[in-house]
């Protein structure tokens, strides 16, 4: 056996553990498996301290900006506000309970007007732990119904897609990550192209021929084309236009605010739907709710 | 502080030890914060804080072997709680030899200046995101630009946070 110099361990080491992950990333992209059982156990360890972390950020930022905030407003009320601290306090957690309510409402809504369309909410308990990715983690998971692949939604439009499904959470792919993409086509002219994210605020269109006329703010919907969500759900807007070889370079203003989600909706369905509401309810019937969906039963 | 220190060779620098379990509780909240923070501070997601407590414990510790293992552990961690298109390994290798490097420097130089924590900070800051662009051009075949604009903004504000966020770790050292 040849020793090793003791100040040279430390370098050994690091050689070791490097050839080491290099593997594990080899492992990974040629069996295209993502170290599931890895990522489930800290997941599951992880999301009830991201649950109760959410909860408590929301309850400090809800503090902060319906108190703290316009404290220095005005300075004149200065000893009134004193005097009704602990009433603005209560006012406070009222206004966090009540804005909860309308977002709510909101979802309920939507999901009253499309019920042919299995679908639940879901409370975003969590980001990306890495600027790397663009991802959200959900306070619901297998045992809620929720698979890989299914689609994400709020009442404003599209967020993005399942990517892993764990029995009491689950992960989602948002619209802006670099490998997020979506069927859509323009309202207007009715072009089809994907769109997907580029790892920024805006979305961009890639294939919409230079002949075709985009307009500002023109509306793009999803196309149903991808399977995952149905037609005519909002993607965004265009937002800037630009001539390219052999297609246009169109960037589009999310519909959905990516950035700050706090609900979301997730469609429990891997077939195709159809959206069905009010005002269109000549169109083909909506599958049974719940059509295509594996039982909501949790696997151990 | 005879039992929290050691002197090594020419150096006399301290090498520094923590409260019982100060290392793994710091490392998950780092983690838990990461990813809950953003979710309504949308602006935080440029903080990394997995890698400013791994640069932290290895300038503390000083220690390459401590400092690149923590690294790892904390990278591959970061990388399963990052979903599945980032791929186990990513931030696991990066974080390894930043926290190699980061117990190296420690163990030559006196760290403890605000001045210097904020200069080794941004560098590190750099140096991690310039191996995790390494990484995905090489291994993983994905374009990724080397420099923009947001990695110096970023690096610049993960170092002015790293000041004051080392001053609240220094709490956590055994007396």
């Amino acid at each position: 056996m040849v020793a090793i110099p003791s100040r040279h361990k430390s370098l050994v080491l690091l050689a070791g553990i490097i050839v080491l992950q290099v593997l594990l990333l080899a492992v990974q992209i040629k069996r295209e498996s993502k170290g599931r059982l890895i990522r489930v156990w800290t997941v599951g360890a992880a999301s009830p301290f991201e649950r109760a972390g959410s909860y408590g950020f929301g309850w400090v930022r809800d503090l902060w900006r319906h108190y703290f905030a316009l404290q220095n407003t005005t300075k004149e009320n200065e000893q009134i506000r004193h005097e009704n601290d602990a009433l603005k306090l209560q006012i406070t957690q009222l206004q966090g309970k009540a804005a909860e309510a309308d977002r709510l409402a909101a979802l309920l809504n939507f999901r009253q007007s499309h019920a042919g369309v299995p679908m639940i909410a879901a409370r975003v308990i969590g980001a990306s732990a890495g600027a790397a990715s663009q991802t959200i983690q959900l306070d619901r998971g297998e045992r809620d119904g929720i698979r890989k692949n299914m689609g994400v939604i709020t009442p404003d439009g599209v967020v993005g897609k399942v990517v892993e499904s764990y029995p009491n959470a689950a992960q989602v792919l948002l619209l802006t990550d670099k490998e997020s993409g979506v069927g859509a086509m323009l309202a207007d002219s009715r072009t089809q192209s994907p769109v997907g994210g580029q790892g920024e605020p805006l979305l961009v269109m890639k294939y919409v021929p230079n002949d075709d006329t985009v307009s500002l703010g023109e509306r793009v919907i999803t196309s149903g084309m991808d399977r995952i969500f149905p037609r005519d759900l909002p993607v965004g807007t265009v937002a800037e236009i630009k001539s390219g070889n052999p297609f246009k370079q169109i960037r589009i203003k999310p519909a959905a605010n990516l950035e700050r989600l706090e609900e979301v909706l997730v469609l429990l369905s891997l077939r195709p739907l159809e959206m069905k509401n009010e005002e269109n309810t000549g169109d083909a019937q909506p599958h049974a709710p719940g059509a295509g969906n594996p039982p909501p039963v949790a696997k151990r | 502080m005879n039992d929290a220190f050691d002197i090594r060779g020419e150096s006399h620098i301290e090498v520094h030890k923590f409260r019982a379990g100060a290392i793994i509780i710091a490392t998950l909240l780092a983690l838990v914060i990461q990813a809950a923070f953003p979710v309504h501070f949308s602006k935080a997601a440029i903080l990394d804080l997995p890698l400013l407590v791994t640069i932290y414990f290895g300038l503390s510790r000083r220690n390459p072997s401590t400092g690149l293992l923590l690294g790892m552990v904390i990278g591959l961690l970061q990388d399963s709680l990052s979903g599945p298109t980032v791929p186990l390994g990513l931030y696991g290798i990066a974080k390894t030899i930043i926290g190699y490097l980061a117990s190296s420097i420690g163990a030559r130089l006196d760290t403890e200046h605000p001045a210097a924590r904020f200069a080794l900070t941004a560098a590190f800051f750099v140096a991690h995101q310039g191996l995790m662009v390494l990484t995905r051009r090489i291994l993983l075949a994905q374009p990724e630009p080397w420099f923009s604009v947001h990695l110096f903004v970023a690096a610049l504000v993960n170092a002015f946070v790293a000041v004051f966020l080392f001053l609240l770790l220094d709490r956590l050292r055994r007396n």
